[in-house]
């Protein structure tokens, strides 16, 4: 166990590796290379996806047991790297139309995929930190990508800024549970919470690394970020931060409450309901308001991360799954919404505005009915992707015993149904303004009917995803 | 003993001293400068528990480079610290009250701070001994072996954070000079210089 082997880290130190290749080709050759650079860090982003599941044998620890790789982590890295390589593919024609194409811009991408795939895979308080951080630096910059705009600049600075108090949060929470407990190992801080005796200041602890993890979930009290960040950061970067961080975000909540502080469960399960109930009721209400389809979409990303958070509470292998299945479904369900913003675009700019998509089934038939498709999935109306999600949530919930917030997650999701289905009115029966640009672009209309298909046509058969993750969340209960 | 007791007083006394003045100076460069003079306490402080390594880091990293950063951000920028304290008096009831809670919740944590049970048994990296290796040694021993990934890593954010920099400031713009050494080299006489002869009286 203390032998220092890598290959269970031989994904991420191919893409680390790769990306410094890549970063020098991009030196020497100028901004010429962007036009190869996206399509060779897919292409790598790909073959990392290959090697995520050779690199896990059962549970291994790598780094002398600093990073874990199981069932749950190939799980959510396929996720991550998926969520990556579509945002960056839906990037390329918006930035070059935009202006902003460059070739750092993949190139950060995969870092904060590198970042991502490390906090999935932490399997130390230190770890957990130094991945967090490598992740959510490549962000921010992205969030500023478009330095050249006021709104963009904000973004970043905002996101920056808070940021950085959520990292001293979450580093002071973690020097607490340090305190309490001796080491920073998640196998050593298991084996010390067994006792049950759980004194003031792990709980203090616990506390304050909750806020911090909440923050990158953007979870309520800690969302304010979101709906600014959202609107001011270029499209694509919006779409990828709605994507893939918050899974990797997730995936790392998930494994730091399950696995080192499982044993204490009873303190923390307060906690998660509180920010579970809080977040599906503020994305329920305050997106009723909004104007811009970035900033609802933000609303509705803070919503969905309190359902998936319901799983938490319940603390079950069951829980589990059911985050593992919503946020499978929810990939999908995001890119293909960003998709069609991204092709919201008349005589060459980009236009923001609910009110923008009035009458769209007529003059762009196929994005109303994509999008349509996706606000129906969001809104959870069977048979669509998004009604299994919030199925597999809700009744690990029940049979947990945690009646309030199923009834809270229901009905705040029926007041959700309100924005969701206001826009597909607004497509369908309102007159129509002027239509928008076509062709939309190749590769956004194929990825906005890819993940179409797979939202409209997953009742047909849930098995394999049902099953895998069903695999993945027996890893984390020492199955 | 008593030498060691007297120069932990005087350190102590003079960082706290520094720090108040780090916020209460009303020329901002007194601050920094008040503001280097506390850290250099700190670090004396540091060498009296006998982590050398670490006051060593506090002087070269925080005197050496934050801290003459912050100096130059404040002789460069054009910041009306005047406008920025304005304020200060309203807001000090409602700061007062939030230090104190967390104060008082502070006090009332570690006041029952406990250590859980089975804590000396998961602590995997023994203290050495003092006196046996130097500080730089025994982090040098763990850094680079057991915690050789978390070094790598911390790497790979630096790298980011230099990508990022020069992405967010870096920006070509046009008619900017730049020596094309080769083309400089390239020139020869026939290229550039004509003898005329001038004749005496009339000019070229």
């Amino acid at each position: 166990m203390e032998s220092l082997t890598l290959m269970p880290a031989l994904p991420e130190i191919f893409l680390a590796v790769i990306g410094m290749v890549l970063l020098m080709f991009g030196v020497f050759q100028g901004d010429a290379s962007r036009h190869w650079m996206t399509w060779a860090v897919v292409a790598s982003l790909v073959v990392a996806g290959v090697l995520v599941p050779q690199a896990a044998d059962g549970r291994s620890l790598a780094f002398g047991g600093l990073f874990v790789t199981d069932a749950f982590a190939v799980f959510m890295k396929e996720l991550a790297l998926l969520g990556a390589a579509l945002a960056l593919i839906m990037a390329t024609g918006f930035n070059e139309r935009e202006r902003i194409a460059r070739f750092e811009f993949p190139i950060l991408v995969l870092y904060a995929t590198v970042g991502m795939m490390m906090m999935i895979s932490a399997n130390d308080l230190i770890a957990l930190y130094v991945g967090l951080e490598l992740q959510s630096l490549c962000l921010y910059v992205l969030a500023a990508f478009r330095r050249d705009t006021v709104r963009s600049s904000e973004a970043g600075l905002k996101y920056f800024v808070l940021g950085a108090l959520s990292s001293g949060m979450l580093l002071y929470g973690a020097s607490m549970i340090y305190g309490f407990a001796g080491t920073t190992r998640f196998d050593g801080l298991t084996e010390v919470l067994m006792g049950g005796d759980v004194g003031l200041g792990l709980v203090i602890g616990i506390v304050f690394l909750v806020a911090g993890l909440a923050f990158k979930v953007s979870a309520v009290p800690f969302h304010m970020w979101t709906p600014d960040v959202y609107e001011g950061a270029p499209t694509p970067v919006a779409a990828f931060f709605a994507s893939a961080p918050k899974i990797a975000a997730m995936a790392l909540f998930v494994r730091v409450m399950i696995e080192p502080l499982g044993g204490a469960a009873a303190e923390w399960r307060q906690i998660i309901v509180f920010i579970s109930i809080a977040s599906m009721l503020l994305g329920a209400f305050a997106a009723i308001w909004q104007t811009n389809i970035k900033r609802l979409l933000a609303y509705s990303s803070i919503g969905h991360m309190g359902y998936a958070l319901i799983g938490l509470a319940a603390g079950t292998e069951e829980g589990v799954r059911g985050i593992l299945v919503y946020l499978a479904l929810y990939l999908p369900m995001v890119v293909g919404t960003f998709a069609c913003v991204m092709g919201m675009r008349r005589q060459g700019r980009m236009v923001e505005g609910i009110e923008d998509l009035a009458g769209a089934a007529r003059t762009n038939p196929g994005m109303a009915l994509a999008l349509a498709i996706f606000m129906f999935s969001m809104a959870g109306i069977p048979p669509l992707a998004g009604f299994f999600g919030k199925l597999y949530i809700f009744l690990p919930a029940i049979e947990a015993g945690l009646y309030t917030l199923a009834v809270i997650g229901v009905l705040s999701s029926v007041v959700a149904a309100y924005y969701y289905l206001r826009i597909v009115k607004l497509m369908y029966f309102d007159d129509p303004n002027e239509g928008f640009d076509r062709p939309m672009g190749r590769e956004l209309s194929w990825i906005l009917a890819a993940t179409a298909v797979f939202t409209l046509f997953f009742f047909v058969s849930p098995e394999p995803l049902v099953g895998r993750a069903a695999a993945a969340a027996s890893a984390l209960f020492g199955g | 003993m008593i030498i060691q007791a007297l120069a932990f007083y005087l350190f102590a006394a003079v960082a706290v001293a520094s720090g108040v003045m780090v916020v209460s100076a009303r020329n901002p460069v007194h601050s920094v400068l008040f503001l280097i003079l506390a850290f250099f306490n700190a670090a004396a402080l540091f060498v009296l528990m006998g982590a050398e390594f670490l006051a060593m880091v506090l002087v070269i990293v925080y005197v050496g480079a934050v801290a003459v950063l912050f100096l130059f951000v404040v002789m460069m920028l054009d910041i009306n610290f005047v406008a920025l304290r304005q304020g200060f008096q309203q807001y000090l009831p409602v700061g007062a009250l939030v230090g104190l809670v967390l104060v008082a919740e502070l006090v009332l944590v570690f006041g029952a701070w406990a250590v859980a049970p089975g804590a000396e048994a998961v602590g995997t990296d023994p203290i050495p001994v003092a006196g046996e290796i130097t500080n730089a040694h025994a982090l040098g021993l763990v850094l680079y072996t057991k915690y050789a990934y978390l070094f790598q890593v911390a790497g790979l954010i630096l790298l980011v954070a230099m990508i990022g920099a020069i992405v967010l400031t870096h920006r070509q713009r046009d008619g900017v000079k730049k020596q094309r050494i080769a083309a400089q080299l390239d020139r020869r006489r026939e290229d550039s210089l004509e003898v005329v002869k001038v004749r005496s009286g009339e000019g070229i």
